[in-house]
């Protein structure tokens, strides 16, 4: 076969390859649409209310999951574990009765702690299964269920001696309960000690946001101008977030002017969003870094980066400490949104969303940015909050719409992984020959 | 460990041959063994509960064995098997049959259902290589998912299965009302050391015992061995002319069979058929019940089954009376179960040789 033919199949039409990269995305996009369709009961402000808030709540913890994939450790599903240990911080707190802004910010501190040991664990079992990572960080966390449980039924009154009186722990005295009250924000509790800080009104924030991205267009466009050959930005693609941004910024403005209903979507948590950009400015920053540098070559490839004097081993161990410990602070701005520590069942499903979220985002298990973490939070939750409308209005059982959500948030892991893995063999097929 | 006490062979040497895991765990029944007996409880109880559910989980641990030995690691998909079993004896409940003959048509209705479905599995597997066991997860959590949906809008008629208001079936169908509850386990069942000794499960037990047989043989026919020929080393099994990903079809194709059928041998033996989201974690403790037997991620042998699968079951047995009576009101056999099950498969997947990306 000669060498044309290769690159001809490998360039095989841009429109399929464009499909097949996106299209777990577009069944999303797709699927959001079908349900405002069919379903009448879901208003825009109910829609928009769900959607901002269970975006703040998640996007940290998607955001946790970029660093492992470009350090070649695959989709870290042992963010559980991360979550995991900023809950036995949350129920160190609660239970010597700190609370509000303060108390949160020791939950963090008592967080890092715990979440850098749980991470440096985790970390060394990923270099022992090595190439087998994903499975393994699903199996860590069904495996640290079992030690957490251990922890809160077994050894909180066996071997730590609580009082029985204590509201947070069971009324025989050995175990904390199911639920556990976090307490109100305004009484000195956790609750909404992240969110309550500072809130806006929600046309307000879509205008910050998308001015903010404005500028960040013009900005690139300009460095452009001056230094075309440094810094070649995708002409199309600058032009559409302008005219999009624009778009935003002129309904927002009438929205405010006009006090129309998108006023009513309830407020936007400042900080929380503030922590969100942090983040998302760290994942980007941090690339740029030596340790960056050291991310990216060893998840190109482990061999080259040894070689080339990387601590293959160390630098895998550090992306995953870092993700766990984000997932920890994660998790603790997840749960100060809730209200309650639902002490055995918060951390379950963290580690299988977060994962399908940043996935629908476009990401792979080798490619992820904070592009791909925004949008899929996005995506993901707009299908969440639709799914349940959609099996009321088409077959006239909510049910339905649960089991349904299931199967998407299993069958686009499943699908994206699939792909990704079928796509990659194609290819390695194609240059073998 | 008879040769413990001979110093000729060196205690690694047997610790090596027997399996790190094998022994820790098994050690540690017997132990639990010791101290329930101690604290009073009826080993013969225990004993007969073990062999009971080790019959009932038997052959779901048994499809391990095939997949395992074409080099595409344990069957993390096994839930694909169990819904084809579950699919199987909904129909045969819902045209009405009974007794065996309820029996007879869901195993025979399950066989070529799961053979069109594994071999669509198998396919999938071949295209996915590498990273067969994360897929496999997720394909079993999908089917089980999907299957949700099935079992909500299939319109099935028979009365044993519906809800008494509203579409759809049941979480759980008892087995009772249509003759199936035990069908197999008291089929031939006698005690041994009187009244209260302890209870084979005949019927259960051999028909455990024919699908070992099954799969032992099927493994020393040409065809098995050129299955596990492309799993040792598929290069050179390749060179030699096997077709491996034949290979791999068709043994993911017994495997989930073996799925299918395990999963009516343990409904009978339960009582009760679960649907819904029942199956979806089912394949993590057959994983751990082959690896405790001696099976690596790589090789798997039909004894590994039989002993995995009565250490697995008889530690849990064992530990949730005797964990009772020491710590009232903990929930400590199933956190030990957690701990035991995912910490044996990290094991094995330490053990894995990974190649560098």
């Amino acid at each position: 076969m000669n060498n044309e033919n290769i690159s001809e199949r490998l360039n095989s039409s841009k429109v399929t390859t464009w499909l097949a990269d996106n299209i777990v995305s577009l069944i999303f996009v797709a699927f959001t649409l079908f349900g405002f369709l069919v379903s009448d009961g879901v208003t825009m402000n109910f829609f928009l209310t769900e959607l901002s808030s269970r975006f703040f709540r998640n996007a940290f913890l998607v955001l946790s999951l970029i660093i492992p994939v470009v350090a070649g450790l695959g989709l870290n599903f042992g963010i559980v574990v991360g979550a995991m240990a900023g809950q036995v911080a949350i129920a160190i707190v609660l239970y010597f009765g700190w609370g509000g802004l303060n108390g949160l910010l020791l939950t963090m501190l008592i967080a890092l702690p715990i979440a850098t040991l749980f991470g440096y664990l985790t970390g060394i079992l990923y270099n022992k299964t090595r190439g087998q990572e994903m499975i393994a960080s699903l199996m860590v966390g069904y495996f640290a269920k079992g030690i957490y449980q251990f922890l809160f039924l077994f050894v909180v009154g066996v071997i730590i001696k609580v009082p029985k009186t204590h509201p947070m722990i069971k009324p025989d005295g050995v175990g904390v309960r199911m639920t556990v009250d976090m307490g109100a924000y305004d009484k000195g509790g956790l609750k909404y000690a992240l969110d309550k800080i500072w809130e806006i009104p929600f046309m307000w924030a879509i205008l910050a946001i998308f001015a903010a991205i404005l500028l960040l267009q013009l900005w690139k466009l300009i460095r452009n101008k001056k230094n075309p050959v440094l810094y070649r930005y995708n002409k199309t693609m600058t032009v559409i977030n302008i005219i999009l941004s624009l778009v935003m910024i002129a309904v927002s403005i009438q929205a405010i002017t006009t006090e129309s209903s998108l006023m009513m979507v309830r407020k936007v948590p400042v900080f929380t969003g503030l922590l969100i950009v942090a983040l998302c400015i760290f994942n980007e920053l941090i690339l740029k870094t030596k340790l960056g540098q050291d991310f990216r070559s060893v998840g190109q490839s482990q061999h080259i980066a040894e070689v080339s004097g990387i601590n293959v081993d160390k630098t895998r161990i550090i992306a995953t400490i870092m993700s766990t410990v984000f997932a920890a602070w994660g998790q603790i701005m997840y749960l100060q949104n809730m209200g309650t520590l639902n002490t055995y069942g918060a951390h379950t499903q963290i580690g299988m969303f977060s994962v399908a979220s940043l996935l629908v985002g476009g990401a792979s298990t080798q490619k992820a940015g904070v592009k791909h973490a925004i949008l899929g939070t996005l995506l993901f939750n707009s299908m969440f909050i639709m799914s349940p409308e959609i099996g009321l209005s088409l077959f006239g059982n909510a049910l339905l719409g649960e089991y349904f959500r299931t199967f998407m948030v299993y069958g686009v892991i499943g699908l994206a992984l699939g792909l990704h893995v079928w796509r990659t063999n194609k290819k390695g097929k194609a240059t073998l020959n | 460990m008879v040769n413990v006490s001979k110093k000729t062979t060196g205690f690694n040497d047997i610790v090596k041959k027997i399996g790190f895991p094998t022994i820790f765990i098994g050690g540690f029944w017997i132990l639990l063994l010791i101290a329930g007996g101690a604290l009073g409880i009826s080993i013969n109880t225990l004993l007969s509960d073990t062999i009971k559910r080790a019959g009932m989980n038997g052959i779901l641990v048994l499809a391990m064995v095939p997949s395992i030995q074409s080099g595409t690691g344990p069957n993390f998909a096994l839930p694909v098997g169990i819904v084809c079993g579950l699919f199987a004896t909904v129909w045969a409940i819902e045209f009405g049959f009974t007794g065996w003959a309820w029996l007879f048509v869901s195993i025979a209705f399950s066989i070529p259902l799961s053979v069109v479905v594994g071999y669509l599995y198998g396919r999938l597997l071949n295209a996915v290589k590498g990273s067969e066991m994360t897929i496999a997860t997720y394909t079993g959590f999908s089917i089980v998912a999907a299957m949700c949906l099935a079992w909500l809008m299939i319109p099935f008629k028979s009365r044993n299965m519906g809800w008494f208001i509203g579409k759809g079936l049941r979480e759980t169908i008892q087995l009772d009302v249509i003759g199936g509850d035990k069908i197999l386990s008291e089929f031939l069942s006698f005690t041994i050391g009187g009244e209260k000794g302890i209870i084979i499960p005949t019927g259960m037990l051999l028909i455990f015992f024919l699908c070992c047989f099954i799969v032992w043989m099927y493994f020393r026919s040409k065809s098995g061995i050129a299955i596990s020929a492309g799993g040792i080393n598929p290069k050179f099994a390749k060179s030699s002319g096997i077709d491996i990903d034949k290979g791999r079809i068709k043994a993911n194709i017994l495997s989930t069979i073996m799925g299918a059928i395990g999963i009516i041998v343990y409904s009978q033996g339960y009582g009760y058929t679960q649907l819904y989201t029942a199956p979806l974690m089912m394949a993590f403790p057959a994983v751990a019940a082959v690896l405790i037997g001696g099976a690596s991620a790589q090789r798997a042998k039909v004894s590994h089954v039989i002993i995995g699968v009565i250490i697995y079951q008889g530690l849990f047995t064992t530990a949730l009376p005797v964990a009772n009576q020491l710590f009232e009101g903990t929930d400590l056999s199933e956190i030990l179960r957690m701990v035991i099950q995912n910490g044996i498969i990290l094991y094995a997947l330490t053990q894995v040789k990974g190649g560098d990306n």
